[in-house]
């Protein structure tokens, strides 16, 4: 496993600063050093040296990219559809929309499963954000935010709170639920992240503790939530990062984010450091979805493409494109097994690929505006759809 | 005037890049072609004659053909370039949608056509609206006069000029020819509706929230990016990667062993809930079952990560490790977790009561880690961070996934659950059946009231395995017959 390599030497004295804490491994002149991330941004921030010019240090990019290329490609001994050609096709699947969730007065911006498999957040571009119980349609919670578009929204694993992150106040807030249905759960509502732009995506770790934030201003930072402390900034995207996942690997020590960059990057958790990235896409990328085992991701792009990246191999293993497919992809997310690939179009439909084959196995309409998140259940029975024509779908 | 600050400008003030531009606008040139577009007719408005009209029907069609789609993704595409603004309705103009049918549509004059580079500003909307207005009075709908009273508000520096655009335009409009007028003010009416819609129309210029980046300027790299791109890509380059034989073989063994479990693929013993309206499939699943289903138990074995997230998995886990007395390791794993994800206060208290269990030199559940990383923990722990149990914690991790693991999945313990576990015979409703499960479905438990029972499951749990510590109950024994001396 990736992580592994990294165990040994990423806590202990920073090489630059001597400060105890966890490290980022670089290379300077070709000699691996551990720094702390400040020292990193020290170092990156220092005045040009002698000899040293903007169009050196551009030239020195292009020659390290172009060697990183060749390095990958040496390793590329196969394609994803002949080691898939044993496998069996994927059998028609019969997909219908068994729930329309109606409620949101507005367009729905992003929606999350809780744990227990049949509750769900919602939160729309009127400030809105409800609590569903989606098996009985019984709207459990809601709160009235005074700020519109309310971009993300994340479920507690444990069940008794919701994060929401705010477009225009540039703050994600963790709000506790409770059983009781009239109580005013706004005034319970605590601040806990703040970023200089929108918030555009949010997400617990493996606790109620700690959340993860992603942001327009081109960072994600990960926050204490009863303290509401930066643990750790992670800098690297050169425009707004749109969206994030963690890992769901034992590891879960990393993440990954994509932008309107149009590159997706894997950070460790742990040192802020930047462990991949990919430039594939040739638009901004709208979602990204760790693939079940944690050891590939897929994103999903305004270019209308979904790609797959294996980590391991650490390349671009699969694009899911068709001629007629030109509008953009807004989100995507796995079935449980990993083999279908469920994306949510800006023209109201939403694809379901076969990962292995790289091909089309069905389209599920039903949304009358554009599909802003998709997400399938923890236990993979149900995939629930939100979109911008002010409703929720779940499909089964 | 710009006021300068200091501060590098944060606002939001570019609309997301709309990449499929291109492509619409190759596809809708296509269209028109007139050998090989869409068929065009004429359409009689009493006694004017509007040319170049075309049908719903006529235009799906045409789509299917091209892109050699079903007529459903037709029915989808043709809607999206309504709803772009490419082709309008000229019935019911406020819906934007395509209809498989008779229904007339016109192609829009590139003039209109959306761009991502200019927005539609409000100053020519105002103008737009002044020139209605001045036309016939009263004639603007509910939604366009609340637009124009708020512009006649916001932009009244300015209503001069716009009153006086206004008027130019109409007269210029009234020198043209009757159809020409018609067609235009249709174009232009059906610009203004893409671009302002009213509430109840799905436009595709409606884009969402202003991004900060200008997908319209280009790229400056500054030098210290440039630093940050070398440092990036030496480390990338050093880093050790996989043949993709093996990581994409690992992909594919993954789907091969998860396939009988996903409910997309498989169906769901006894059914999916969403399905047929029962919840049986979850209340069998759920955390503290006596009798999990076979299912389940198959799927502790696939790995010793998904045995421990699985709570029910990691119960059975704990009852083999207790008969075998090597229950440390897991605790150990278990309370590593709780450092890592617990909140920034309660670190040092932790971090100490491990200490105290489980590495202290004659801890009562001491751990069997290697001589280095014990040192290298141990150290950590005098300046206790969040991440100082990782190297013990992996250590451990490692030692149950290849030797504990594979002994639990042989033991007698996994066999007697593998027998005893349920295998729910699939449902079979009938129509009547499935209108009464509809009818009376099940509430379930609220999860934070799982979670309270959890939480107290744990206090319990903790107080019945705390380890006798034997100096308390030594110095216990010596007191007494001090006491009896």
């Amino acid at each position: 496993m990736c992580d592994q390599t990294f165990m040994a030497a990423t806590f202990g004295p920073c090489d630059s600063c001597g400060k105890t804490g966890p490290l980022m491994n670089i290379y300077i002149k070709n000699e691996p050093v551990n720094y702390c991330s400040f020292c990193v941004e020290v170092m990156a921030y220092r005045g040009l040296q002698k000899g040293e010019t903007l169009e050196t240090l551009r030239q020195e990019s292009d020659t390290l990219k172009k060697k990183l290329e060749e390095e990958r490609g040496k390793l590329n001994d196969v394609e994803l559809h002949q080691v898939a050609e044993k496998i069996e096709v994927v059998g028609a699947l019969s997909i219908k929309t068994r729930r329309v969730l109606k409620g949101h007065g507005n367009k729905v911006l992003c929606m999350d499963w809780c744990k227990d498999k049949r509750r769900l957040v919602s939160s729309s571009q009127d400030g809105k954000v409800i609590v569903w119980d989606g098996f009985t349609l019984n709207k459990e919670n809601g709160v009235s935010l005074p700020c519109t578009w309310v971009m993300a929204c994340a479920y507690a694993p444990s069940g008794c709170a919701v994060a929401l992150g705010d477009g225009l106040d540039n703050k994600c807030s963790v709000i506790p639920l409770s059983l009781d249905k009239n109580e005013n759960l706004a005034t319970k509502k605590k601040s806990v992240a703040m970023h200089t732009n929108y918030v555009s995506g949010c997400t617990f770790t493996s606790s109620d503790m700690q959340i993860l934030t992603s942001s327009g201003d081109g960072s994600c930072a990960l926050w204490d939530v009863e303290s509401g402390q930066l643990l750790q900034s992670f800098h690297g995207h050169t425009a707004d990062v749109l969206s994030l996942d963690l890992s769901p690997s034992e590891t879960g020590n990393t993440f990954v984010s994509g932008g309107c960059d149009k590159k997706s990057c894997v950070w460790d958790m742990r040192s802020g450091q930047n462990i991949q990235t990919f430039e594939n896409h040739e638009s901004d990328i709208n979602c990204v979805k760790y693939y079940p085992s944690g050891d590939a991701f897929a994103s999903a792009s305004d270019d209308a493409t979904c790609r797959l990246y294996d980590l391991r191999a650490d390349r671009e293993v699969a694009i899911y494109q068709k001629d007629s497919i030109i509008f953009g992809a807004s989100s995507v997310d796995f079935s449980l097994s990993g083999r279908l690939l469920f994306a949510g179009y800006n023209d109201y439909s939403i694809n379901v690929w076969d990962v292995l084959k790289v091909t089309r196995v069905s389209i599920l309409f039903g949304h009358e505006n554009r599909i802003s998140r998709v997400c399938v259940s923890p236990d993979g029975t149900a995939l629930c759809s939100a979109s911008w024509d002010h409703t929720l779908r779940i499909w089964a | 005037m710009k006021i300068r600050t200091a501060r590098p400008d944060r606002g939001q003030h570019s609309r997301p890049r709309m990449h499929c531009l291109n492509k619409l606008e190759a596809i809708v040139v296509e269209m028109q072609d007139p050998k090989s577009g869409v068929r065009g007719v004429e359409q009689k408005l009493n006694i004017t004659i509007i040319p170049h009209v075309i049908s719903g029907k006529d235009i799906i069609a045409w789509i299917a053909n091209k892109m050699k789609t079903p007529p459903e993704e037709a029915l989808a595409f043709g809607t999206m370039l309504v709803s772009y603004g490419y082709i309008y309705p000229l019935h019911n103009h406020k819906k934007l949608v395509m209809c498989n049918d008779t229904s007339l549509y016109r192609f829009q004059t590139p003039y209109f056509w959306p761009t991502q580079k200019w927005v539609a500003e409000d100053v020519d909307y105002a103008i737009y609206l002044a020139k209605r207005n001045i036309r016939k009075k009263g004639v603007l709908e509910p939604y366009e006069q609340a637009h124009y009273n708020h512009l006649h508000e916001w932009l009244n520096y300015k209503w001069d000029f716009i009153v006086m655009q206004a008027t130019e335009q109409y007269k210029a409009g009234k020198e043209r020819k009757k159809p020409d007028r018609v067609v235009f003010d249709c174009q232009e009416r059906a610009y203004w509706i893409v671009n302002r819609p009213p509430r109840r129309t799905h436009s595709a210029m409606d884009c969402g929230p202003d991004r900060l980046i200008d997908p319209n300027a280009d790229e400056k790299i500054t030098f210290d990016q440039y630093r940050r791109m070398n440092m990036f890509y030496q480390q990338a380059i050093m880093r050790s990667k996989v043949k993709s034989s093996v990581s994409l073989g690992v992909l594919v063994k993954y789907i091969t062993t998860y396939k009988n479990h996903d409910p997309f693929l498989a169906p769901c013993l006894p059914s999916n809930p969403w399905q047929t309206d029962t919840d049986t499939y979850w209340t069998l699943n759920m955390r503290r079952v006596d009798i999990p289903t076979k299912m389940r138990v198959e799927r502790w074995s696939f790995g010793l990560f998904e045995l421990l997230t699985d709570l029910r998995g990691r119960d059975d886990f704990k009852i083999f490790l207790k008969k075998e007395f090597s229950g440390e390791n897991l605790a150990f794993w278990e309370a590593a977790e709780e450092l890592k994800w617990g909140t920034a206060s309660s670190i040092s208290t932790k971090a100490e009561s491990i200490f105290k269990t489980f590495l202290a030199p004659g801890a009562p559940r001491w751990i069997n880690i290697d001589g280095r990383t014990m040192g290298l923990t141990v150290k950590g722990l005098e300046h206790p961070h969040r991440y100082v149990l990782e190297a013990a914690q992996t250590h451990v991790f490692m030692l149950m996934k290849k030797d504990t693991f594979f002994r639990y999945l042989k033991s007698p313990v996994y066999k007697d659950i593998q027998k005893k576990a349920l295998n729910p015979a699939p449902h079979n409703f009938s129509a009547a059946q499935l209108e009464q499960n509809a009818q009376n479905q099940n509430p379930g438990i609220h999860p934070i009231i799982l979670w309270k029972q959890e939480e107290e499951e744990k206090v319990k749990a903790a107080a019945a395995s705390a380890p006798v510590d034997i100096k308390a109950v030594m110095s216990k024994i010596d007191r007494r017959n001090r006491d009896i001396q």
